[in-house]
């Protein structure tokens, strides 16, 4: 999904989830590891403001990911 | 002699529960567990499974290197002649654990090891250099055949019988190539191939291209405060209710939700349907999934001009591949003629 969208598109697409090697595999240009599978934008066992924290910290990630000229599939750590 | 198996499964196959479980770490129990039984009865005494090793999916496949390295040591206390994991159909991060937990055996213990997975299993295209994968059906209907058909491959393997092709064997090939004199020269082969294509006659190539099906990405974004970004999700979240009726796995579409009047998704609003994660947290709050609340403080920050008008959303566990591909050439289409700049694009 995330391939075809960029493909179709022609824009950036920055995938969030926790199983890297999967991201890889199905084709996602720019990558940003996420927290957990069942919640890969937030940290709800951190209380409300961490949670919160958590999820502006990986949105920054993402704005930065779809700001970066990348040559390949490239994961962005931080 | 008796050969030693040692048996990787699930949470689920191991019957500790479904996703509530799926966090559970690794643990070891002598002899059989759930499909241990029927795995157990087809070596019909040549091999004993006496031991069975479990971890749960999620914490696989958050841990990898950790939960590879208990498992191994689980394993390896068993003293197995081989180890057989799953089989694990088309669940992603079961097959995914039990292509790495194959892998790392056959490596680190030098044995041989044989899983079973359905064809588009990410799993597969990971790990089918690396151990015997016996191609099954998608779901746990076909446990019987897929069982018999890897204790066949795996007894094979513990004799050190001669095996035949991939094909022949049923396993998804490794990439090896052996060489062997044929009866008829390759020019002939060739000629005969053709003529059945062009007869339209089935034919098998004997050189399959492998299908990489990566892509140049995107030129960057050179300005980020003038961009409108959509959210997508295949995190199975949609307004409460699921008005569209996506399916909880093997979706066969996604939904579009126009979210301009909202700030903060919700539980009252929002919820998650998706089949193959523990959904306690995203219902609780779906932003933890789809992250509407944050990306509208950022989008009133000023960090980027607009958050799109319509979120897409499906559910992404058993999805077919086709299936998935087609989703995202008709989100494409319709985010460019929107004017969407960029996308971001959550995954469980």
């Amino acid at each position: 999904m995330v391939r075809e969208i960029e493909k179709e598109a022609g824009i950036p697409v920055v995938q969030i989830a926790t199983i890297v090697p999967i991201m890889l595999t199905v084709g996602a240009n720019r990558i940003v590891p996420g927290v957990a599978i069942p919640h890969p934008v937030g940290d709800p066992e951190s209380g409300p403001e961490g949670d919160r924290k958590k999820r502006r910290e990986l949105l920054q990630r993402a704005f930065k990911a779809m700001s970066t000229e990348i040559k390949e599939q490239t994961i962005f750590k931080d | 002699m008796t050969y030693r198996v040692v048996h990787y499964i699930n949470q689920f196959y191991a019957g500790m529960g479904g996703e509530d479980t799926a966090h559970v770490p690794p643990s070891s129990r002598d002899g059989i567990v759930g499909p241990g039984l029927q795995l157990q009865n087809l070596l019909q005494g040549e091999a004993e499974v006496i031991g069975t090793v479990i971890c749960g999916d999620s914490y696989y496949g958050e841990n990898m290197e950790k939960a590879q390295a208990e498992c191994i040591e689980m394993i390896k206390a068993f003293k197995p002649d081989m180890l057989i994991a799953g089989p694990g159909f088309n669940a992603g991060r079961y097959g995914v654990a039990c292509g790495d937990i194959c892998a790392a055996a056959g490596e680190m213990l030098g044995i041989p090891t044989v899983t079973a997975l359905y064809g588009e299993n990410p799993g597969v295209e990971m790990y089918h250099k690396k151990t015997y994968i016996v191609e099954t059906s998608d779901s746990a209907r076909g446990m019987r055949d897929a069982l018999s058909r890897m204790v066949t491959l795996a007894l094979k393997l513990l004799k050190k019988e001669k095996l035949g092709t991939a094909r022949f064997e049923g396993y998804i090939h490794r990439g090896i190539r052996k060489s062997f004199f044929h009866e008829k020269s390759g020019a002939e082969r060739g000629v005969d191939m053709l003529l059945k294509k062009i007869r339209g006659e089935a034919f098998e190539t004997e050189l399959e291209m492998p299908v990489f099906k990566k892509i140049d990405p995107a030129a960057p974004i050179a300005d980020l405060s003038k961009v409108t970004i959509a959210l997508c999700t295949s995190g199975g979240i949609v307004p409460f209710g699921n008005p569209d009726h996506i399916r909880v796995s093997s979706a066969e579409k996604f939904g579009k939700y126009n979210i301009s009047e909202l700030k903060d998704l919700t539980s009252e609003n929002y919820e998650s349907i998706h089949g193959g994660y523990d959904r306690v947290y995203a219902n609780d709050n779906p932003d933890v999934v789809l992250p509407l609340d944050i990306m509208r403080e950022m989008e009133k920050e000023g960090v980027f001009a607009k958050l799109h008008d319509f979120v897409y959303c499906t559910t992404g566990t058993g999805t077919a591949v086709a299936n998935a591909e087609g989703f995202g050439q008709a989100i494409g289409k319709e985010l460019k003629e929107a004017g969407v700049d960029a996308v971001i694009l959550t995954s469980t």
